[in-house]
């Protein structure tokens, strides 16, 4: 167990540099920074001058040598764009992402796991009928509409919600929570279901289809003719037995609601990392770039390390397997 | 017992309604935050809108965009020598923190924005020295006599000698040198509105200063502000809809019916300083973007004559800005020393005669083009290409359209890597001389930066460098014509349109729109 922990570390490690040398191979394509930092009236020498201050004249790969140098010192830079140290605004930025994702992860497997099962189970009955038809909007909408048509029917023409921002947020010593106030809570609702909605019905989808294909086995059969509850064979034995590839997905998935809250970040200005990212994308702040490339990637590695041995408590089968060939 | 009681409470409440009264918060957003607190920092609007509420520069401009005294009262050239201009200061301002507001804060606030990291150093370049004649007095000698001197002053914001020095952030904000200044956080300025909060990206608040010189002198009506950037468009407006904010700028096109339909809404409208144009590569005896070997279509002013006759700017006004434009003629809004409505209005559509002129310049069959557009900078800016491409294929020019961010973009104008290019451009200084230094002025290290149009012209570079110091202001608006004329003649550039600005708010909110899209809240009227 300990020799497969390493073993991954030491690939997590392997993609952390690959990953950070092909965000600097492209961070010449997403433009210069230059004009963005200077005022229109700048002269031909200021741009010289900054660009070699900012290293920008210099190979990618010696930028990200010197990146790479200063970030193991803890050292990430200074955003472009805000004149203040990288690592201290992504800190200030992760609560509000973290927070966020949380809920969203949290209410996509609550929900997606309870109706999969109920669809499953019922897969006759008209609510199931219903409710497979309406998840297929979550699929195929873009999250960008789905934020949109929250906003104008929940805080336009409504009024019950906020459209933008975390509402009021209570400092815990460098963490800023918004579960604590009303309107914290008020605002979490509409970004959590945009975000959360496809990961619901990802999971709902896969729940159902797996529980089919299991409750069509013999060993449910002969459970259900040595007359089990209902109940205990839906849920102690069948569903247990569907949660290997869920538990696959939903880890990554969660990686992805993280990484890729961007646009629901965007939409109701959501004081988080995504937001934080496009604003760097579109100022070509390279410093922040880099630094949340790779923190998304450590993030990505770590929650694939976690799911590997989620494995091992799930199917007592990898287990045994493992014991006999030591 | 009860009676008392009664009356306590009607006091209470009457006491509670005059406090409403008096307290008037304004909600605030807009597409972008402020870059820094540091108001030298960054020469950008919406940085300079935030500092206005908190710093005051010597003079600003009003909504009309006519001059108003603000720290200075009255500024005159000296009468004993042309290069010396003479400020006189308001007496009994005080900075937020009580320190009291004198010459020697004006020459150390003019000096720090004159060092190498500032990025406001360019419009101080004509004053050699600042010095303190008097508490009171200040005099700026300039390099030569500069007529013009008080209109690059509008956005230089004077800080605390004392606080900035106590707080050892006497150097600008230097991005690139990896040192963060107290200033970039922090703020102490004389100005109406003082710093209660900030996130950057995340909401600001300011409160009204009690101290404020000008308490008598101003609406004031606002007390807080409460300014939180909204990137999205749609969210911003439906946060304007929903009662989440009173007031937002960059209100898009395509939503301004929406707002001033809704009961309680109200959208203004005015010309922004900025108007949007095509350059050309007319200099190079060759050039990459088109398919025509060892000659260059561009370097024809019948060519270009006639690319600016296909372009139909009522169109573009009525189709691609639903209305919110005005087409232009030449590359200065209407409130800028110089402009001329004959000038102006001098783009007329003409096919036909735009075909004989390809025809005589020897291009009857036509070329083809790249045309390099930013599409996240100017209002429908990609869209407005679109429409350029299919108005150019009516006279045989193919334009093959590549838009991008502005962070891709801008650098090919910078570095010369385009032939054929949008720009936008506003004037700052609301007079011609600085069109002229930036875009018509031969390309050099620091001046005609912006001129990708490889148009040099040594006898028109020399009038130019002449505006500088001509006092003469009658023989000085003599040559900005003949400037203007020749520009005109040679079609340097394609004007499009002014870009207008739309400012949505509710109705108890109170303002004209100011050309510099900057709202200064302590003109601002609430009920």
């Amino acid at each position: 167990m300990l020799i497969f922990i390493l073993r991954r570390m030491a690939q997590s490690l392997l993609v952390l540099l690959v990953v950070g040398l092909v965000a600097f191979a492209m961070f010449r394509f997403v433009g210069d920074p230059i004009d963005n930092m200077l005022g229109q009236e700048r002269t031909m020498e200021d741009i010289e001058r900054l660009r070699d201050q900012l290293g920008l004249n210099e190979p990618f790969v010696v930028q990200y040598w010197n990146f790479l140098t200063n970030a193991v010192q803890g050292n990430f830079g200074i955003s472009y764009r805000q004149g203040r140290p990288v690592a201290e605004i992504i800190a200030e930025r992760l609560p509000a992402t973290l927070e966020l994702a949380a809920v969203s992860g949290a209410m996509a497997v609550i929900f997606g796991i309870g109706l999969g099962v109920f669809t499953a189970i019922r897969r006759n009955g008209f609510a199931a009928h219903a409710i497979m038809t309406i998840s297929l909007i979550g699929v195929s909408l873009p999250t960008f509409l789905i934020g949109i048509l929250l906003i104008y029917l929940f805080s336009v023409t409504l009024g019950w919600l906020p459209s933008f921002g975390r509402g009021e947020v209570v400092d815990l010593g460098g963490w800023t929570t918004g579960f604590l106030t009303s309107s914290g809570l008020k605002a979490l609702i509409l970004p959590s279901i945009t975000l959360g909605l496809y990961q619901l019905t990802l999971i709902m989808r896969l729940v159902r289809a797996e529980m089919l294909e299991v409750l069509r086995q013999d060993y449910i059969r002969f459970a259900r003719a040595r007359g089990l509850k209902d109940r205990a064979i839906n849920f102690r034995h069948a569903l247990k037995n569907t949660l290997v590839p869920v538990i696959t997905i939903t880890g990554l998935q969660i990686g992805s609601i993280i990484a890729f809250a961007i646009i629901t970040e965007t939409v109701f200005q959501w004081p988080g990392v995504g937001l934080l990212f496009i604003n760097a994308v579109q100022f070509v702040d390279i410093p922040v770039m880099a630094a949340y490339l790779m923190m998304i990637s450590v993030m990505f590695v770590t929650i694939n390390l976690i799911v590997d041995l989620l494995y091992f408590t799930i199917d007592p089968r990898l287990r045994a397997d493992r014991g006999g060939s030591n | 017992m009860k009676l008392t009681s009664t009356l306590l409470a009607a006091t209470a409440l009457t006491s509670m309604v005059a406090m409403s009264a008096n307290a008037e918060t304004i909600r605030w957003a807009r597409a972008g935050d402020s870059l820094t607190l540091d108001p030298h920092a960054q020469n950008e609007g919406p940085t300079h809108t935030l500092s206005h509420q908190i710093y005051e520069p010597l003079i600003i401009r009003d909504t009309s965009g006519a001059f108003q005294a603000a720290l200075a009262t009255d500024w005159a050239p000296s009468a004993d020598d042309p290069n010396v201009w003479v400020f006189n200061l308001r007496e009994g301002v005080t900075f937020h923190n009580g320190n009291a507001f004198t010459a020697e804060d004006v020459v150390f606030s003019i000096n720090r924005a004159k060092s190498d990291d500032s990025n406001m150093k360019e419009l101080l370049n004509s004053i050699v020295e600042v010095r303190a004649a008097g508490d009171y007095t200040v005099e700026f000698v300039t390099n030569g006599p500069n007529p013009i001197l008080s209109a690059n002053l509008t956005n230089l914001f004077m800080m605390d000698k004392d606080w900035t020095e106590e707080n050892d952030t006497v150097k600008v904000q230097d991005t690139d040198g990896g040192e963060v200044t107290f200033a970039t956080t922090n703020a102490m300025g004389t100005g109406p509105y003082q710093l209660v909060s900030r996130e950057p990206d995340v909401r600001t608040v300011l409160s009204a200063y009690d101290g404020y010189w000008g308490k008598d002198m101003f609406p004031l009506d606002v007390t807080e502000i409460i300014y939180t950037p909204i990137q999205n468009a749609a969210t911003r407006v439906a946060a304007l809809l929903s009662g989440e904010v009173d007031f937002i700028q960059d209100v898009p096109v395509q939503d301004l019916e929406r707002v001033a339909s809704t009961d309680g809404l109200t959208v203004k409208t005015a010309p922004q300083n900025r108007v949007i144009f095509f350059g050309m590569n007319q200099g190079a005896d060759d050039i990459e973007a088109d398919n025509i070997e060892g000659a260059n279509p561009l370097a024809d002013v019948r060519v270009r004559r006639a690319m600016n006759m296909a372009i139909n700017r009522d169109a573009i006004q009525q189709v691609v800005m639903r209305g919110q434009s005005q087409p232009a003629g030449m590359i200065a809004p209407p409130f800028v020393n110089g402009w001329t409505a004959e000038m102006d209005a001098e783009s007329m559509t003409d096919i036909e005669t735009a075909k004989s002129l390809m025809e005589e310049a020897g291009y009857g069959e036509g070329f083809s083009l790249r045309l390099d557009c930013p599409n996240d900078r100017y209002i429908n800016d990609e869209a407005i290409c679109q429409a350029t491409v299919g108005m150019l294929a009516q006279i045989g020019v193919t334009v093959n359209l590549d838009a991008k961010p502005k962070a891709q973009h801008f650098p090919l104008i910078t570095n010369g890597q385009t032939d054929f290019y949008m720009l936008g451009w506003g004037v700052p200084t609301y007079d011609s001389e600085y069109v002229f230094n930036f875009l018509v002025h031969g390309r050099e290290e620091s001046i005609g930066t912006w001129n990708n149009t490889g148009y040099d012209n040594d006898a028109l570079d020399a009038m130019i460098v002449s505006l500088a110091s001509n006092t003469d202001l009658d023989a000085r608006n003599a040559d900005i014509a003949a400037i203007w004329r020749e520009v005109q003649d040679q079609q340097i550039y394609l004007p499009v349109h002014h870009q207008v600005l739309n400012w949505g708010m509710s109705d108890a909110v109170g303002t004209e729109v100011s050309p510099e899209d900057d709202p200064k809240f302590k003109f601002f009227t609430m009920n």
